[in-house]
């Protein structure tokens, strides 16, 4: 068959909309910013649009089937269109929050790069959901980590900041340098850079196992990375605390869902073993040989406990969200070790309640912040006097992180440990339940200042504008909503998993 | 049903007036369940034995091809074991509220997490779908944190914190058990007949619904086993069962007055409910199998309750031990596994929660006009305060288990049906033991507070007041009327009990076959 090479590429680009219209977001965004300087929010108002165009497209997308383009390049199927929802829902309340956020905006700072550089960041995100081709998944990791650099050093005059970013760029070349050296490995062996080519040569056998194992464990490191799991989570606090905090709640929910997504899909893909066939339906095998689900098990009790245990320890509430940003890493990665779709759509319901949960927790230490000039958990005493719809508020994120019902966290944690039992990983469920034991103890600190102990002195009423409110509300709804009633939630996400080349 | 959701607005005696009211409607619902109940009905296990059903679809989302359909019901109904929690519940919350008239802090939010609390209670006790059993079970942690960790006493940040973390990790414990019993039952959709999981108590309690194959599938089985200690344990932390119980003397000591008077007289009976409700029925082979350690455990608990009691100097401390030697015997009469073992169990529940809230009432009158509750500071209060002494006089017998009076009854029945079982029927005799020292301690109690010479500082102390006694007449009422006439509460209870100690002895029955 003809097939002309431009048209190929040509259809391809119908399917790469989205991407797209985020490109020339970017390009749109700085030009905005060079020719109009007096209005320093015209940039973010453009930003947004193109984030909005961006998740139009993304929708008409989802009737599609799914499809791979780029010649095995980039895949385009119910679970990368998942995850470009919240990646590009989470990029554009980020927009938002940074328009008033007193960090960013206090010194006549040029916002123009900033907003033009988070839309670089969500593209590289969006590229990671999708990416099937290991080095499309490389410089697509690549684009993501160099915007996140310059943004967490955005504030550049705050010491931490710029020493946050110079921690992150340092850990970020050196995992990314094992993950190249783990790719080339991969590459060496079975003569692909392709995920289903190499899943085609790894099924035939004739690769060398111990080889395979080193490949795959250096790449988790790159993972592992992304997703700040432990041991390689040593950036995540100092960058957490130091970052603006837009950038922060960004990292914490976006950048995690990237990595995911990106891990997943490799993981899914590469070691799936077509020759299996009597296993449970929605269930799959991966190749003898190499137990990388093991490996992620084990992870991913380190991750839980030794982000539980840190955050204990935390008075800056930052760094403290920090560690259970880690934590949370954790409960997600249980999902994905129990090797079926359902621990999947666990882990695509989480983000969703994890988006609101956690950016609805920034946002109010944020808006906090603005008000009393600090992210010290001491500063927090008394809130739920001095503004009680903002203390419940917080009240209700909290514990939906924890996990208990009826908030949305709960729903979350409930089908990841679903997926748990029904996949008899036992011990990890008790590992898992328990440590939203030890995590209820940091989260209730908070609400013990908040409302245990009285404010200092004579502090007023702190008084946010109703736009604010609003804001929280929008967050604060789903989150309720969510785990009273979650069927369309599940519905979607269990329609979602399905990924181009598995079954 | 009752399902009290609301959030006061208006101010001061409004909140108060509104919350009384609500509570008040409550009781007379209660009352009406009371009049209606058919007590002929079993239920336990069928769904054609529930009064005042209400069942409708909350969550259900349909089947991907990999994974099944969820169903989760709205489904709620009352039975013998359940209908006594109920009343008991109605008429704690009413005396709660007025037991609180005198909070000054924030009204609104304290009367506001009251209500919520006594949804969740509520809740509890009457919802048949573990899903939403879950639910309300968990609603009630927040409420209680906040109402002993704002308007509690000194070490109250403390006593809040160790509660919610207790009972947390109980609740995480139930939650593993529940996931497992959900993946081994499946009922078929009436106008499908597809297989469904199902989170209905009843179709968990049959054991021709478990998936062959499944974990909990089989009886006596080691994952049986074990998903019943996950329960038992996650039950034995609210009862609470030795060694789980060191929560309860903090938060008792801590909390305001009302809030330990739903504490004791409502939240220690969910454990040993839930007990009834869940672990038995649906594990009868475990049940049976571990009799002899849970009458141990029973008595433990009225052995070592009664004799830390004994040691206390703190009026609450005091009976926050005492709480625990009474709850004892609620778990030796369960242990019994028998009818009159059970019957006795379900009376020490609602007669424990009568009483002991009396007790608290009287406490907290005591603290709020002495300040302190140290037991040794006392003496002589006779004189000074005549009616109040009338008042508690009467408690403290109840408590020891005075005959005429309705604490005797249930203790009778459940030691009864403790020494009827072969099994356990030393440890029933060792048990006794525990009576005389309650009697022991609680006579010594009456006598430092009110024999000897009245100190000189309390020579002012006033009588009880109204409120006050409009709060613990009616109980003392309900004491003294059970005490004398217990039927219309046997009544009301014996075709469940009878129901559950058959599905008991069919299903323990096959563990003995087995082996």
């Amino acid at each position: 068959m003809e097939n002309s090479v431009p048209q190929y590429i040509l259809d391809s680009l119908k399917a790469f909309q989205p991407e797209t219209a985020l490109t020339i977001t970017f390009c749109v965004a700085l030009v905005v910013d060079l020719l109009i300087r007096r209005n320093r929010t015209i940039t973010a108002w453009v930003v947004l649009i193109g984030l909005m165009i961006s998740m139009a497209l993304v929708s008409r997308q989802s009737q599609g089937e799914a499809s791979s383009i780029f010649s095995g390049m980039y895949a385009v199927d119910g679970f990368s269109i998942f995850f470009k929802y919240i990646i590009l829902a989470t990029s554009a309340l980020i927009v938002i929050f940074s328009l008033h956020s007193n960090e960013l905006n206090d010194n006549k700072r040029k916002m123009g790069e900033y907003y033009s550089l988070l839309v670089a960041l969500t593209l590289g995100m969006v590229l990671m959901t999708g990416a099937s081709n290991l080095l499309m998944m490389y410089l697509a990791l690549e684009l993501t980590s160099i915007s996140s650099y310059i943004l967490a050093g955005y504030t550049k005059e705050a010491e931490d900041s710029s020493e946050a970013s110079l921690k992150y760029v340092i850990y970020g070349a050196l995992a990314s340098g094992i993950m190249l050296y783990g790719i080339s490995i991969l590459y060496g062996l079975t003569g692909y850079v392709d995920i289903y080519g190499i899943n085609q040569a790894l099924s035939t056998g004739n690769v060398n196992s111990i080889a395979l194992i080193i490949a795959g464990i250096l790449i988790i490191v790159g993972f592992g990375y992304k997703i700040s799991a432990v041991p390689f989570h040593f950036w995540t606090p100092d960058v957490y605390e130091g970052a603006p905090i837009t950038i922060t709640a960004f990292l914490s929910v976006a950048s995690k869902a990237a990595g995911f997504a990106m891990m997943i899909r490799f993981f899914k893909v590469t070691f799936l073993d077509p020759s299996v066939g009597t296993l449970a339906l929605g269930s799959w095998a991966s190749f003898p040989g190499f137990e990388w689900n093991q490996i992620l098990a084990i992870i991913s009790v380190l991750t839980m406990t030794l982000g539980n245990l840190a955050a204990i320890w935390q008075n800056n509430l930052k760094r403290l969200l920090a560690y259970s940003s880690i934590a949370h890493a954790g409960y997600m990665l249980l999902g994905v070790v129990v090797l079926s779709n359902e621990g999947v759509a666990a882990v695509l319901i989480y983000f969703v309640i994890y988006l609101f949960m956690n950016l609805g927790a920034f946002y109010i230490v944020m808006i906090v912040a603005n008000k009393t000039g600090s992210e010290d958990i001491d500063s927090y005493k008394g809130l739920g006097y001095r503004s009680p719809l903002i203390g419940i508020a917080l009240t209700i994120f909290l514990l939906s992180l924890t996990g208990i019902p009826p908030t949305a966290g709960f729903v979350g944690k409930l089908y990841l440990f679903a997926a748990l039992i029904n996949a008899k990983w036992f011990w990890l469920a008790i590992v898992g339940v328990l440590n939203s034991v030890v995590s209820l103890y940091y989260y209730v600190r908070i609400l013990r200042n908040m409302f245990l102990r009285q404010p200092e002195r004579s502090q007023g009423q702190l008084k946010f504008s109703s736009y604010q409110i609003a804001l929280v509300l929008f967050l604060l709804i789903p989150t309720i909503l969510l785990g009273l009633y979650f069927t369309p939630l599940v519905e979607f996400a269990q329609a979602s998993v399905g990924m181009f080349g598995t079954r | 049903m009752v399902v009290v959701l609301l959030l006061p607005k208006d101010n001061k005696d409004g909140i108060r007036w509104t919350a009384a009211l609500f509570t008040w409607l409550q009781i007379i619902l209660a009352v009406i369940i009371y009049m209606k109940f058919d007590r002929s009905m079993a239920g336990v296990n069928t769904e054609s034995g529930f009064q005042f059903m209400e069942k409708a679809t909350w969550i259900d989302i349909k089947s991907v091809a990999w994974f099944g359909r969820i169903h989760i019901d709205y489904f709620m109904g009352i039975d013998g074991l359940s209908v006594l929690m109920v009343i008991l519940t109605a008429l704690i919350s009413f005396v709660a509220v007025f037991a609180s008239w005198g909070i000054q802090k924030s009204l609104k939010g304290y009367f506001a997490l009251l209500l919520l609390l006594d949804t969740g209670m509520m809740g509890v006790f009457t919802s048949l779908d573990f899903f939403l059993f879950y639910i309300f079970w968990e609603i009630m942690l927040l409420p209680m944190y906040f109402l002993i960790g704002i308007w509690g006493g000194p070490r109250r940040e403390y006593a809040a914190i160790k509660f919610f973390l207790y009972t947390l990790f109980g609740s995480v414990l139930i939650l593993l058990a529940l996931l497992a019993l959900y993946f081994s039952v499946s009922v078929a959709d009436p106008t499908t007949g597809e297989k469904v999981h199902t989170f209905n108590m009843l179709a968990m309690m049959n054991p021709a619904n478990y998936d062959a194959g499944s974990i909990l599938d089989g009886v006596g089985t080691y994952w049986r086993y074990i998903a019943f200690v996950g329960l038992f344990i996650g039950f034995a932390i609210k009862v609470p069962i030795f060694p789980f119980h060191t929560w309860l003397p903090d938060a008792h000591v801590e909390a305001p007055t009302a809030i330990s008077v739903i504490l004791a007289g409502v939240l220690l009976k969910m454990g040993a409910y839930g007990l009834m409700r869940i672990s038995f029925p649906m594990f009868p082979d475990a049940a049976v199998y571990f009799q002899i350690p849970m009458a141990i455990l029973g008595l433990i608990n009225i052995v070592y309750g009664a004799l830390v009691a004994m040691a206390q100097e703190d009026f609450k401390k005091l009976i926050a031990y005492s709480s625990i030697s009474h709850m004892g015997i609620v778990v030796l009469g369960m242990a019994a596994l028998n009818t009159q073992g059970m019957t006795g169990a379900i009376m020490q529940m609602f007669n424990h929660g009568t009483i002991t809230a009396m007790l608290f009432l009287i406490v907290g009158v005591i603290y709020d006009r002495a300040h302190t509750r140290g037991l040794n500071d006392f003496g002589g209060l006779m004189n000074q305060m005549p009616k109040y002494s009338g008042v508690m006089t009467i408690a403290f017998f109840a408590a020891i288990g005075l005959p005429g009076l309705s604490g005797f009854i249930s203790e009778a029945f459940a030691f009864l049906g403790g020494f009827q079982s072969e099994k356990i029927r030393t440890i029933t005799i060792i048990a006794t033991v525990g009576i005389v020292l309650t009697a022991a301690y609680m006579l010594w109690t009456l006598q430092r507070v009110f024999l000897g010479t009245i100190p000189e500082k309390w020579k002012t102390l006033p009588d009880i007041n109204a409120r006050e006694l409009f709060t613990l007449v009616p109980l003392a009422i309900i004491v003294i009327f059970l005490g004398i006439y217990p039927a219309p509460m046997i009544n009301l209870m014996t075709s469940a009990v009878n129901a559950l100690v058959n599905v008991l002895n069919n299903g323990g029955g096959t563990t003995m076959l087995g082996h």
